[in-house]
């Protein structure tokens, strides 16, 4: 076990908030047509406000800290509060879109000792990324501001999500990335809207697709190991937990909103009505998904896939239960190993997914 | 005798957890915890305050040691933190992290 990864679990055993993503805005210049975000500002927190909550936050433990969004470069306080939380000593990651990043932004992040920036790219066919994002040029602004940043030195990574529309470019996108000398990570998840509309659920790719990215050598280290059947739990993985979501993680909302997790919308507190600390140890909310065991869950507690799957509780939560199964994750186990979950059986659905897909539209090119 | 001097590097990260100074630099990732005695040193890395005063004042006298054995480990762990970019020394003061 890495010394890091030790330290993770400690702060899980603790209940320790080792790691927070905080949203600044949700208001963006893309319209990606998966994103789960309303974007309109209905009252963001103030740059005092959120100085108030790093400042919380540096005194509750957290180390790794996310700015993200919406595109977090759209306020115009966004390096006065990168500035603050290094100052308080954060290990600070930046997601964005990064078109907004020229020479001078790649050169202040490197000055303020940022850890890392994760960018959404979803193609390397910039009509496709374009159509995606609904920003004209887009692609192009992203991968100069990649390079602006590489030439600082900094650490990148490109994050792909998966959907219809950009399924089989993942190899290219992935070779892109290999070509500019920067991380690659994949997502096949599209998650649902925060207020619960599944309409998007629609862009996910083909149920089969998945076999494709789980079974790509270049994206999974250990096939063989990755895609076995399931092992047959063992007493501890009943005693287990679905993540670190309200033990070692949270996230806020640019409104102050806490949640589980950024993929888990159960409004747990807000900071601007009580202090982070007494919402994290107290909140009702957080307890409840604090207390959740593999072994207490109705359906999954007696599925074969139980020690092995990536069991979303914020996915199960948005499908009607977080002790419930979250289909999603059914059909990643399903088609990683090829053995059915104990929830399809109960559904008596031999194949997820298998009808036809609503495909992205408007599309303004052909894919 | 010449003096060592040392400040935090300013690009770092560093958080407690369980009485553990945990310590990433971003610039090559790498990780570290420190002890207890050596987080007392850290804390105290203003780049004012010359290595043997805090030693005498952070170390012999919250962790009851000998001063000279107490002295050469604290060398030792600097320049070890240094070279890794986690503290800057030098024999003159430096300026504040």
């Amino acid at each position: 076990m890495s010394l890091m990864t030790e330290m993770g679990q400690k702060a899980f055993d603790l209940g320790v908030p080792i790691a927070v993503h905080l949203d600044v805005t949700y208001r963006c210049n893309e319209r990606c047509v998966h994103c789960y975000l309303e974007h309109d500002d209905h009252g963001e927190m103030t740059t005092a406000e959120i100085k108030s909550v790093l400042d919380q936050l540096a005194e509750a433990g957290v180390f790794f800290l996310t700015f993200s969004g919406g595109e977090v470069f759209l306020r115009r306080d966004f390096f006065e509060l990168v500035e603050y939380a290094r100052r308080l000593l954060f290990n600070v990651k930046i997601k964005t879109n990064a078109v907004m990043i020229h020479e001078e932004e790649a050169r202040r992040i490197r000055a303020l000792g940022v850890d890392s920036i994760q960018i959404s790219v979803y193609s390397h066919r910039p009509e496709v990324h374009d159509a995606i994002t609904k920003l004209p040029h887009s692609f192009e602004r992203t991968m100069k501001a990649i390079r602006f940043l590489k030439d600082q030195g900094l650490k990148v990574t490109i994050a792909n999500v998966l959907m219809t529309a950009n399924l089989s470019d993942h190899y290219q996108v992935q070779k892109l990335a290999a070509e500019m000398g920067v991380h690659y990570t994949v997502d096949p998840t599209i998650t649902p809207m925060m207020d619960g509309d599944t309409s998007v659920l629609g862009l996910r790719i083909p149920a089969e697709g998945l076999t494709e990215v789980f079974r790509n050598p270049a994206l999974v280290a250990n096939m063989e190991e990755f895609c076995a059947p399931p092992k047959a739990p063992t007493e501890d993985d009943l005693e287990g937990y679905s993540c670190s979501a309200a033990h070692s993680f949270c996230y806020i909302s640019p409104y102050g909103d806490v949640f589980p997790c950024v993929q888990f919308p159960l409004p747990s507190g807000n900071v601007r009505q009580q202090k982070f600390l007494d919402i994290w140890n107290r909140s009702p909310q957080l307890n409840e998904v604090r207390s959740i065991q593999a072994k207490h869950l109705t359906v999954c507690s007696s599925c074969s896939h139980v020690s092995s799957c990536t069991r979303c509780p914020g996915l199960a939560y948005m499908e009607g239960s977080m002790r419930g199964p979250s289909i999603a994750d059914c059909e990643k186990s399903y088609y990683r190993t090829g053995v059915p979950t104990a929830n399809m059986l109960r559904l008596g659905i031999e194949k997820p997914r298998g009808g036809p897909l609503v495909q992205i539209q408007p599309l303004a090119v052909s894919i | 005798m010449s003096e060592t001097y040392i400040a935090r590097s300013s690009a770092i990260a560093a958080r407690m957890l369980a009485g553990q100074m945990m310590i990433m630099n971003s610039a090559d990732s790498t990780f570290f915890t420190l002890s207890e005695v050596a987080t007392a040193i850290w804390q105290a890395a203003d780049g004012r305050t010359p290595l043997r005063e805090i030693v005498r004042n952070h170390v012999c006298e919250q962790f009851d040691v000998d001063p000279e054995q107490a002295h050469m480990d604290a060398e030792q762990f600097v320049a070890e933190l240094s070279t890794h970019g986690i503290l800057l020394v030098a024999d003159h003061p430096l300026e504040a992290p």
